[in-house]
């Protein structure tokens, strides 16, 4: 396993500025999610570390040592992409013994055996290594090309939305075997997604990535918790972060805030009519959710409930100041 | 405004039974959701209220009238298949007007309906603007004033919002539901997604193998599922299900889970292997020595919360923690459950057991 450096990587594609002078550390066994929106500069900043494409400025580093001239090839990096690209003519098991059998690594059968049934074993698809590739369900040749990527035993893998094409359950299923794989073998791991679930829960550290650069690093509660700026508060979080107007806070914060935000599980609920009620829009008991609605602004709550709010309901809701983010009118957030 | 009865309806394909024999009554004025996995019947028999499936055997009643074997336009209903079309050369005004044209109407009463439905859907100001120049929002909207403008008897509508990013589908979720609202027309509407499910509907019809396991509200559903696929279906992470080692005496309050007495609602009958009920949200951690021992074998993070899986005795129960509160892996702790909140199974024949608390409980919607 090893560690991955990027310094000063910027990276054009015509007039457009696709990873802007990107730095980033990777540690030695680091499960690490760059997360953002598409064009964000996820995929460009996966295939410069693979190789697949040249920076226009800067270097990347494997362990310390610069990477950036080598060939894909030479990176002892595995890719796992969105699209599982089996061979539909191979069995699953010549699939996932197809890396090995290439001319620069000449591994004996004895040995690709061995390696082949440990990664099926680990993945949960050894009853199918006879089937053809095209024989099995979505969740199935993910798991395989996952498969073709492990038993090379690579030094980092890439991972460029590999769980978007698969429906929710085998998502999540698929999701926490990956965790539980990486934990085991101590793999080092770029990961990109704009799915924050998979972020929140996969990652030992996050990277949220916004027009080629990097907006904030750090572990997910840090993200979640201490936001650098508005634009990353609302990346994280789901129902996702309520942005009030400043009126109803006016007197009592900094007079440099722009916006106010509060995450949904920190605003405060009470049933009822009052001063200051809303009206109920939506509650979902499945999600634990309340939107309402008051002069036009609606805000969600997170709240485990005994019953049901009806639409049309009042109720009161507060926002207690410890809770809330402050952003000036650049969206940086002010300290608290 | 219409009420629409379904007595024993049935429909198969040669030797595939789609829908098994299934009676309900869906109010007048409320938003209904048939909800289920896919194959479960639910879109059959959406078709058959529409017209666009005959039955094998059974009847549909639209207001009292039969309108079983009535072609699709015979009846006043509209159904909606894709929300979300608009003609993109025309303007909003034409694309509101375009329905009612094709039906003949005159042409003053097709310029007051489509106001009608502007002002319902606030988007007058937009009658004259192109569609392609919308944003998000106020295109999603003009779609669904498309759809309502014949003011039909009922909607129906097969997974509207299925081609619609997850975003989206949020917003059109909220906007649908505050235009039944305002609107209170019958609407049947098929979905396998249980957040549309237990955002939208006033009922629930939980449908799987062509057969209707519960109709209910949305609480109900979720307190009280009346089997252990529902139960399952219904809520993420699922409910846990736990087996009791002793068997279930009818009138007890206190059950043996994994050797630690657990207090429940009292049962109301009796039962050899029953299945201990709790969902994630009503599991709470204490300390080692506080209720059923248990250890962190997992956790997850997802910003608002954490879920925590752990091991115990009775086997694994996943808890919805508050992010304020880190399970540690391994750490050792002790949980115990919100006692009005447990329900039981029959594990054999998985149906819900009777207790003092589901005993309370009154369907708010007839089925058989």
């Amino acid at each position: 396993m090893a560690s991955i450096t990027l310094q000063g990587m910027t990276k054009r594609f015509a007039q457009r500025t696709a990873v802007a002078d990107l730095n980033l550390d990777v540690k030695d066994g680091e499960f690490f999610v760059l997360l953002g929106p598409s064009g964000a500069g996820k995929t460009t900043t996966l295939r410069l570390v693979a190789g697949l494409e040249t920076p226009d400025a800067g270097r990347a580093l494997m362990d310390g040592a610069d990477m950036t001239a080598m060939a894909p090839a030479e990176r002892d990096c595995a890719f796992v992409f969105q699209q599982y690209s089996l061979y539909p003519h191979l069995t699953v098991y010549d699939n996932i013994a197809f890396p090995l059998r290439s001319r620069m690594r000449r591994v004996d059968e004895a040995e690709i055996k061995r390696r082949v049934h440990q990664v099926a074993e680990t993945l949960h698809i050894e009853g199918r290594l006879k089937r053809k590739a095209t024989a099995l369900s979505g969740g199935e040749m993910q798991r395989v090309a996952i498969g073709r990527a492990l038993v090379r035993q690579p030094k980092v893998f890439l991972m460029d939305e590999p769980l978007s094409s698969l429906d929710a359950r085998l998502r999540e299923e698929l999701r926490v075997e990956l965790k539980r794989l990486q934990r085991s073998t101590g793999a080092t791991v770029l990961y990109v997604t704009h799915d924050q679930v998979e972020a929140t829960t996969l990652a030992d550290r996050i990277a949220i990535l916004e027009e080629g650069r990097v907006q904030q690093v750090g572990t997910p509660i840090e993200i979640y918790a201490q936001p650098v700026a508005l634009n990353v508060a609302q990346r994280l979080g789901s129902p996702a972060l309520n942005v009030l107007p400043v009126e109803w806070f006016e007197g009592s914060i900094d007079p440099r805030t722009a916006h106010v935000g509060i995450r949904p599980e920190d605003v405060g609920l009470n049933a009822g009519n009052g001063p200051s009620h809303f009206d109920v829009l939506e509650c979902s008991l499945v999600k634990h959710l309340v939107v309402a609605e008051r002069s036009g602004v609606e805000v969600r709550v997170r709240k485990v409930m005994d019953h049901s709010l009806t639409p049309g309901e009042g109720v009161r809701l507060n926002f207690p100041l410890e809770h809330c983010l402050f952003f000036d009118a650049s969206g940086r957030r002010l300290d608290s | 405004m219409a009420e629409i009865q379904i007595r024993q309806l049935h429909k198969s394909f040669s030797d595939f039974v789609a829908v098994k024999s299934s009676s309900m009554v869906l109010q007048d004025g409320k938003f209904v959701v048939l909800l289920g996995p896919s194959g479960c019947g639910k879109t059959t028999t959406l078709r058959m209220i529409a017209g666009l499936e005959y039955p094998t055997s059974g009847q549909i009643m639209l207001d009292g009238a039969d309108v079983t074997y009535l072609r699709p336009r015979e009846r006043d209903i509209a159904m909606v298949f894709q929300l979300f079309a608009l003609y993109p050369h025309m303007g909003v005004r034409d694309n509101l007007e375009f329905p009612l044209r094709n039906e003949g109407l005159p042409r003053a009463e097709v310029q007051r309906r489509v106001r009608e439905v502007a002002e319902i859907l606030r988007i007058e100001h937009l009658l004259d603007s192109r569609v392609g120049g919308l944003a998000g929002g106020d295109r999603q909207r003009v779609a669904l004033g498309r759809a309502i403008v014949r003011q039909p008897k009922a909607f129906l509508m097969d997974e509207p919002l299925g081609t619609l990013d997850a975003e989206f589908r949020e917003i059109m979720c909220l906007e649908l539901r505050k235009l039944h609202d305002r609107l209170k027309t019958t609407t049947v509407f098929v979905t396998h997604d249980q957040n549309e499910a237990m955002a939208l509907a006033d009922h629930i019809v939980v449908m799987n193998n062509g057969e209707i396991l519960q109709a209910d509200d949305p609480q109900g559903i979720y307190d009280f599922p009346s089997c252990v696929f529902v139960a399952k279906f219904i809520g993420r992470p699922p409910m846990n299900l736990l087996d009791l080692r002793e068997p279930l005496v009818s009138g007890i309050e206190v059950v043996d889970l994994g050797g630690t007495p657990i207090e429940v609602p009292q049962a109301l009958a009796g039962c050899d292997r029953a299945l201990f009920g709790v969902r994630p949200e009503h599991v709470r951690l204490g300390g080692p020595d506080d209720g059923l021992p248990a250890q962190v074998a997992r956790v997850e993070y997802f910003g608002s919360h954490w879920i925590a899986e752990l091991d115990t005795p009775a086997g694994a129960v996943k808890a919805l923690v508050d992010k304020s509160v880190r399970p540690q892996e391994g750490e050792r702790l002790g949980i115990s459950f919100d006692a009005r909140r447990i329900v039981m199974f029959d594990a054999v024949s998985e149906q819900l057991l009777p207790s003092a608390t589901t005993s309370k409980h009154q369907a708010s919607m007839f089925h058989g």
